[in-house]
């Protein structure tokens, strides 16, 4: 068995001329903790193969967006639909088969070491008698392989640099199996070189092994990069979506982040680089 | 495409166990600690059957429980002496697996039911029906009940309260040691006011209580822990996997596919359940649920409290303690008092001694 046995069976790719299939679906969803909206009567469709950035200032709703579109938050009316059943009524393991997720800054217990770490990640293709079948060790195995991070599977998770944590989540997330992964700012507290590190993982993830990706990122210019398709939100509401270079404009800096800037082609991969000059207003 | 995995040497510190369709990973200490910890707990608690008035060597207290002893043996090790024994290990078993529970859950390893106020309302249950059974109506069918179950009701009632007032669609665990602390600080208000009003004689046998003791079991004491034991611990064993998912936190959890408001529940009820009957069988024997996990956890590695390897170490801890308040001691102490002489110690040597920080 390998990393993404099962899934080809049920998630065929699109037939040339075929539109792509919506896998992940919101629909007028409000998002609400306790009584303050955070976002309101969004809609958005994330379909197979794609990796998407959601993208906007702080406190924009875009985490939260991803959590309800992960099912860890749910919406106070719309709903979230997985391969076209309504997420919230689908058994919560088997959303855990198909859709993976990464929250902020996830903690692991101490003393917890890698290899345990992303072995957790089998845990909705186990049961109490099939704790550990042979299943479960080759894809660890090739999940811990395939993230680099074999050689550490024996090192306790707390006493990894970030960007080594931040790979074992990844590998933890690999070895779920999902074909859908979420990310909430996989990036963050990590210098440059880390950065660019786990968003190339993430990259091969979707280039190499399928997965359709949907992160949250802060860095536009990090996003414009490695993301096919930005998703803008400003004030819970969903502003501009399409490429990079449609979404990443001077007068959507202005309008969604109060940012006088220019954009330009990054002289590297021609993808659109903001350059802020000042802060409006 | 697939990458040819090279074998790593060793991916997960443990022996992987497979028959048919149940699979398994173990780790050596995972089964030596228990084994080991039984070992000296069949020990233990035969020379604690063989000390007293009459006493008794280690083979033949052995020879007895077999069902090879002869007439007074018999008499004095089952009839007499064999039910102090078993309360203290089903106590100690009870209150290890409930703390193991407790901290897990929590990630916090103040989290025990000590500290959590559970104890605390099965004293003021237990002081309540000893004090007011001769006063007011309402005592005397406190006091009607008797002192077991009042205490049982003390604690499921404080369990109940702890539950309703952290319960926030999930249990966070910060919360749950918060709300405990508090509902600890009113049981022990509650249970002070019950002494100062008391008759002499009725506090001090309520003191006993409150300490924690094995004086006088029979073999009645034994029955509702036994069968509460024998229902709960099964279950608890079975809320283990999912524990070691619910460690990450909510939204890990809830990704991986669990249910994780219903497992809370779960866990939280398992463990309130455990520490109920075990006070009330044998008064809040204090520091057990507290030390035992960690003392376990260290000896056996791992990122968490293991059930079972609580479970007998604090059996262990139980009756041993026991069995030195009766012979070592010129006079016989409340178990409870050295069950915290001799944890406490214990535990502070392993954490000076270990690189690993106090917390889960």
């Amino acid at each position: 068995m390998t990393l993404d046995t099962g899934t080809e069976l049920l998630h065929r790719a699109a037939l040339p001329g075929e539109p792509p299939r919506v896998r992940l679906a919101a629909e007028h969803v409000r998002l609400a903790y306790d009584e303050q909206v955070v976002v309101d009567d969004l809609d958005l469709e994330l379909t197979e193969g794609s990796f998407t950035a959601i993208v906007g200032p702080n406190g924009c709703g875009k985490s939260t967006l991803l959590r309800a579109l992960g099912r860890l938050l749910r919406p106070t009316s719309g709903q979230v639909l997985l391969d076209g059943r309504a997420i919230a009524r689908t058994p919560t393991r088997e959303v855990a088969k198909v859709l993976g997720l990464l929250p902020q800054t996830p903690v692991a217990p101490e003393g917890l070491t890698v290899g345990d770490l992303v072995a957790r990640g089998r845990h909705p293709h186990q049961s109490w008698l099939r704790q550990w079948s042979r299943d479960d060790e080759a894809v660890v195995a090739e999940a811990l392989a395939w993230t680099d991070m074999s050689d550490l599977a024996g090192r306790p998770v707390d006493a990894l640099s970030g960007g080594q944590r931040q790979r074992a989540w990844i590998s933890m997330a690999l070895a779920q199996g999902t074909d859908l992964l979420l990310l909430d700012e996989p990036t963050t507290y990590l210098d440059l070189s880390h950065q660019i590190d786990v968003l190339d993982l993430v990259a091969r993830l979707h280039a190499e092994r399928g997965r359709t990706v949907v992160v949250v990122l802060h860095d536009l210019n990090l996003a414009a990069r490695y993301a096919q398709r930005l998703v803008a939100m400003k004030g819970g509401a969903l502003v501009a979506s399409g490429t990079p270079a449609e979404v990443l404009t001077e007068e959507l800096l202005a309008g969604v982040f109060d940012l006088e800037a220019r954009v330009m082609a990054d002289p590297v991969t021609g993808t659109p680089m903001v350059v802020p000059v000042r802060r409006l207003r | 495409m697939s990458v040819e995995a090279p074998a790593p040497p060793r991916l997960r510190p443990g022996r992987v166990l497979r028959a048919g369709p149940v699979s398994g990973l173990l780790r050596w200490q995972q089964v030596v600690v228990p084994v080991a910890g039984f070992a000296v707990l069949v020990l233990a608690a035969a020379l604690s059957m063989g000390r007293g008035d009459f006493p008794i060597g280690v083979g033949d207290v052995l020879r007895t429980l077999v069902g090879l002893g002869e007439g007074p043996q018999q008499f004095i090790v089952l009839g007499l002496r064999a039910p102090r024994v078993v309360v203290g290990a089903l106590v100690g078993l009870a209150l290890g697996v409930a703390g193991a529970l407790f901290q897990t859950f929590a990630r916090n390893p103040l989290a025990s039911p000590d500290t959590l106020g559970i104890t605390m309302g099965a004293s003021v249950g237990a002081v309540a029906a000893i004090v007011l059974s001769g006063g007011s109506s309402a005592g005397a069918v406190l006091g009607g009940l008797g002192v077991p179950l009042a205490a049982l009701l003390g604690a499921l009632v404080t369990g109940a309260l702890l539950f309703a007032l952290t319960w926030r669609a999930g249990v966070d665990g910060y919360r749950l040691v918060l709300i405990g602390i508090a509902l600890w600080s009113a049981g022990t208000a509650l249970t002070d006011w019950l002494l100062t009003n008391a008759e002499i004689y009725d506090a001090a046998s309520a003191y006993v209580w409150i300490t924690g003791s094995l004086n006088a079991r029979t073999w009645d004491d034994v029955l509702p822990l036994g069968v509460a034991v024998a229902v709960l611990l099964p279950l608890a064993l079975a809320a283990g996997r999912v524990l070691g998912v619910l460690q990450f936190g909510d939204d890990t959890a809830r990704g991986l596919g669990v249910r994780v408001s219903a497992a809370q529940a779960a866990v939280v009820l398992l463990a309130v359940f455990l520490v109920a009957f075990a006070v009330s069988a044998a008064g809040p024997i204090t520091f057990v649920a507290l030390v035992v996990p960690q003392i376990a956890v260290r000896l056996t590695g791992g990122s968490r409290p293991p059930l079972v390897a609580s479970g007998v170490l604090g059996a262990l801890l139980v009756v041993a303690a026991d069995l030195v308040t009766r012979t070592v001691l010129p006079q016989a102490l409340p178990v409870g008092i050295l069950t915290a002489a001799i944890g406490a110690p214990y535990l502070l040597w392993l954490l000076v001694r270990g690189r690993r920080r106090a917390t889960l």
